[in-house]
Order: C-alpha cells, then structure tokens, then sequence
C-alpha cells in the first residue's frame, strides 16, 4: 500500500485517552468501522444504517466534513448528549487526505 | 393448569433468520411457534429498514428488505406456523417432561420441546433520556408510549423529542391537555411537512407552548412527576411545572430478559456451538444477530445457514429414536405449495 494511503485519526475516549488510529483511505471505512478494528468502546449496532448512535462522536478538529445526510439528522435528533459538532461515526467516511489529523471524541454512552 | 400454546419448536424472534427457520423445521415435519416483542414480522426489515435494499442475498441481485420478509412469509405458509406478536418473552422454565415454559409480557404461555433464539440485536424498547432518577417517575408521571389518551385529559403535559411521533402526539394531546409544551433540542423538525406546518400553527394559536434548542435536564416530585427543568443552549435553565412527561427518542434494541435465562453471553451475544448453534443449556439454541462463535458474521445469509443446522439437531433432540433422513425439496417438492406449471 502506498504510504500516502494512510492517514491518522486522533480519538479521545470515554476515559479521556487519546488513541492515534492509522486509518488506511483506500479500503471504504468509515470512523465507526475504523474505531470497532481498534477495540475503542464503540458498538455499531445497527451495523453503519445511521439507525442506533451508538457511533455518536464529536468532532473537535476543523475538518470539513460533508453535511449529515437527512437519516443521520434523523438519528441525532433522537441521540442524547447532541452538541453543534455531533456526528455519527459511521457516516463519516475516510476516504481521502484531507481527513488526516482528524480529532474526535466519543459522545457518552446512552444506553 | 393454565391454557398454553403447544408446539415444537419456538423461535423467539420473528425476523428474517425466525422466519426461515419455520422453513426448515417444516421439510423435518417439525411445527414451530413465532414469538415478537413487536407487533409484525420481519423484525429490523420490517421495523427499521423497510425500504433498503439488500444485495447479497444469493439469487436476488438486489431485494427491498420489506419484499424480503413478505417471500419468506410466503415460503412458510405450508408450513403454517402460529405467532405470537406484540409480547416479549420474559421467562424461560424447565418442565418436568423436558419441555420449555416459554411466558410472554402479556402472559402468552408457550410450551416447547426446543427453542430457538432468532432475537437478532433484542427487543426494541424505547430510548430512555440520561435524567439520572428517570425510572423513579416511570408510571407516575413518565411514559415512553401513549398508551390511554384520555388519561393526558386536563393534564400539564410535555413532550420531548422532534421526530414524527413526538409532532404526531403534541398535535393530538394539544385537544385534551390543559397546557402542552413541546421541547425539541433543535429548532428544525424533521417528521412529515404537515404535521409540522400543524404544530407551528398550534403555537402560534398559543395551544403548544414550543421550546426550541433545550433538552429536559432534571425531574422532580414527591411521588408523582410534579415540575422538570429545561436546559436552553442560550437561556439557561427554565422550571416547569408539569403532571406529565412523554419523552420520545425512538426504540433501541435490548437483549432484554433473555439475558437471565442461564445462557453463555459474550458481549451480549448468546455464545454457541458452530456444529449445531447450540448454546449452552440443552435445547436451546441461537441464529443469526444475537448468537457469536469465532468468525461470526452478522449476515441474514449466515443466519439462513444456521437455523438449518439447527433444525437438525433440534429433530434429534425431540426425537432421539427416530433416524433422520435428508432430502432435497427439488426431489420431494413441499407439501402444501403447488409445484409450478
């Protein structure tokens, strides 16, 4: 894989400890997906549907992101602890170089 | 003795891997029982994703996940199997002739020689708001469903949430309510255009007090619900005095009672054995979402994989005696559906 290929995603969990995730932009993933193949306490339940916010993450970096689709303002608005910079984790796909140094936080743990 | 339904196998869970499982216990002679938390079949297809397509389901470049469901109900016709909708399974007991008492939140008795758990990610229940002493107030002074109307009558209600059922319910309990506040966290609604062009008006007519961009923070009352306070992005915290509170975030799956039936979990997962998908306590056994094994995949093409393994040793374990002998449909087509012309 080329080097250029691999970006890196900063992700402070639950605990406030920040991971430093290598997060290839070749392979289709996306931030949900990403954090799941690391461990991070982040379940995915209805498997990246942007149906179950339990992917809900903040984006604390200024990378431009594009707009949440409708299903995913859906979710949000029936996710608690929701701020301006809330998204899902699985709608957010690493898919190019402009995401690299990208920093998240995970929202609480609702359920 | 109470009346109870009688069958062979139940399947709890009513999804697509229950549904197929019928199937397949039918080529064994076998009459399965479907048990659902919600009030049709189909599970998440039906509840959640109606309208997506699946792609990888073999012989069907592409089906929507409501078609799906309805040429499995289809498929299992012949086989007739009954169904218990709307009622959660809540206790699993161990008969004296080695059956199962399966009871249902309705108190539906089942009795079963070997269950089959379909539950895919649990039974959908509501969303709970994170108000730390919520429970406390739950029947008296919180609900998560409207379940009597009338007793909303006269009543200080509030509604949180901005989806449809939160516009649906503002707009029908504004008629009986002596005062109704609707509390959104944004300012735009996203149910059907209607019902907000419908809410707004109600407003502006002073019958719904509307607060936008605040989240319902704290509850408080001596032994019913009596006032709650509003978190506004901007205004700070407002006290409302209010008799009821209906909070509406949509459902979100909980493996629920199952979880104390004595099975192996792991992770919330039924942990099973790949030869059979059996779990730890004899005649019981898990398929699809809700079982986990080393390579487990959550595909309903996997499920479909599992429940017919299953079916066989589930044949075995109701009828040890009797030897099984395996056959092709394409050879000894289903009785009960016509062969085509």
């Amino acid at each position: 894989m080329p080097e250029n290929a691999i970006i890196t995603v900063h992700v402070r969990d639950r605990e406030n400890t920040e991971h430093i995730l290598e997060a290839p932009i070749d392979m289709g993933l996306n931030v949900m997906e990403l954090c799941k193949s690391y461990d991070l306490p982040v379940k995915g339940t209805c498997g990246g549907m942007a149906l179950c916010a339990s992917c809900h993450v903040y984006v604390r970096s200024a990378h431009e992101l594009p707009a949440p689709s409708d299903d995913e303002m859906n979710m949000l608005d029936q996710a608690f602890f929701v701020q301006p910079n809330s998204r899902l984790g699985c709608q957010i796909k690493i898919n190019t170089r402009d995401l690299d140094g990208l920093e998240l936080t995970l929202a609480p743990d609702a359920e | 003795m109470q009346h109870s339904i009688e069958t062979d196998i139940l399947i709890i869970g009513a999804g697509p891997v229950g549904l197929f499982a019928v199937f397949e216990a039918g080529l064994l002679k076998l009459r399965c029982h479907l048990m659902d938390a919600l009030p049709q079949a189909g599970g998440q297809l039906t509840e959640i994703y109606p309208k997506k397509p699946i792609y990888d389901i073999p012989g069907y470049p592409s089906v929507l996940a409501g078609d799906l469901v309805q040429n499995l109900l289809k498929q299992i016709e012949p086989f007739g199997p009954g169904f218990t909708l709307g009622e959660r399974a809540e206790t699993l007991e161990k008969q004296e002739d080695g059956r199962f008492l399966v009871t249902g939140s309705r108190g539906t008795r089942h009795l079963a020689h070997v269950v089959f758990i379909a539950g895919g990610l649990g039974s959908f229940e509501p969303r709970k708001p994170p108000i730390s002493n919520i429970e406390q107030y739950e029947d008296c002074g919180v609900a998560y469903f409207v379940r009597d109307p009338e007793m909303y009558a006269g009543k200080r209600i509030l509604i949180a949430g901005g989806g449809d059922s939160a516009l649906d319910w503002t707009i029908y309990l504004a008629e009986k309510a002596a005062e109704l506040t609707l509390v959104h966290r944004r300012t735009e609604f996203r149910g059907a255009l209607d019902s907000v062009d419908k809410v707004m008006e109600l407003a502006k007519e002073g019958r719904v007090r509307l607060i936008t961009n605040a989240q319902v923070i704290g509850l408080q009352g001596e032994k019913h619900l009596e006032s709650v306070q509003i978190q506004h992005d901007t205004d700070g915290v407002l006290d409302l005095k209010v008799d009821e509170f209906i909070p509406l975030f949509g459902l979100t799956p909980k493996l629920g009672p199952i979880g104390e039936w004595g099975l192996d979990l792991s992770d919330g997962a039924v942990v099973v054995n790949t030869f059979d998908y059996s779990s730890n306590v004899p005649g019981i056994f898990a398929i699809g979402d809700i079982n986990t094994y080393p390579g487990k995949l959550k595909l309903i093409l996997c499920g479909f994989h599992e429940a017919t393994l299953a079916c066989q040793s589930a044949f075995r374990h109701i009828y040890p005696d009797k030897k099984l002998s395996f056959k092709y449909t394409t050879v000894t087509g289903i009785e009960g559906m016509p062969a085509p012309a």
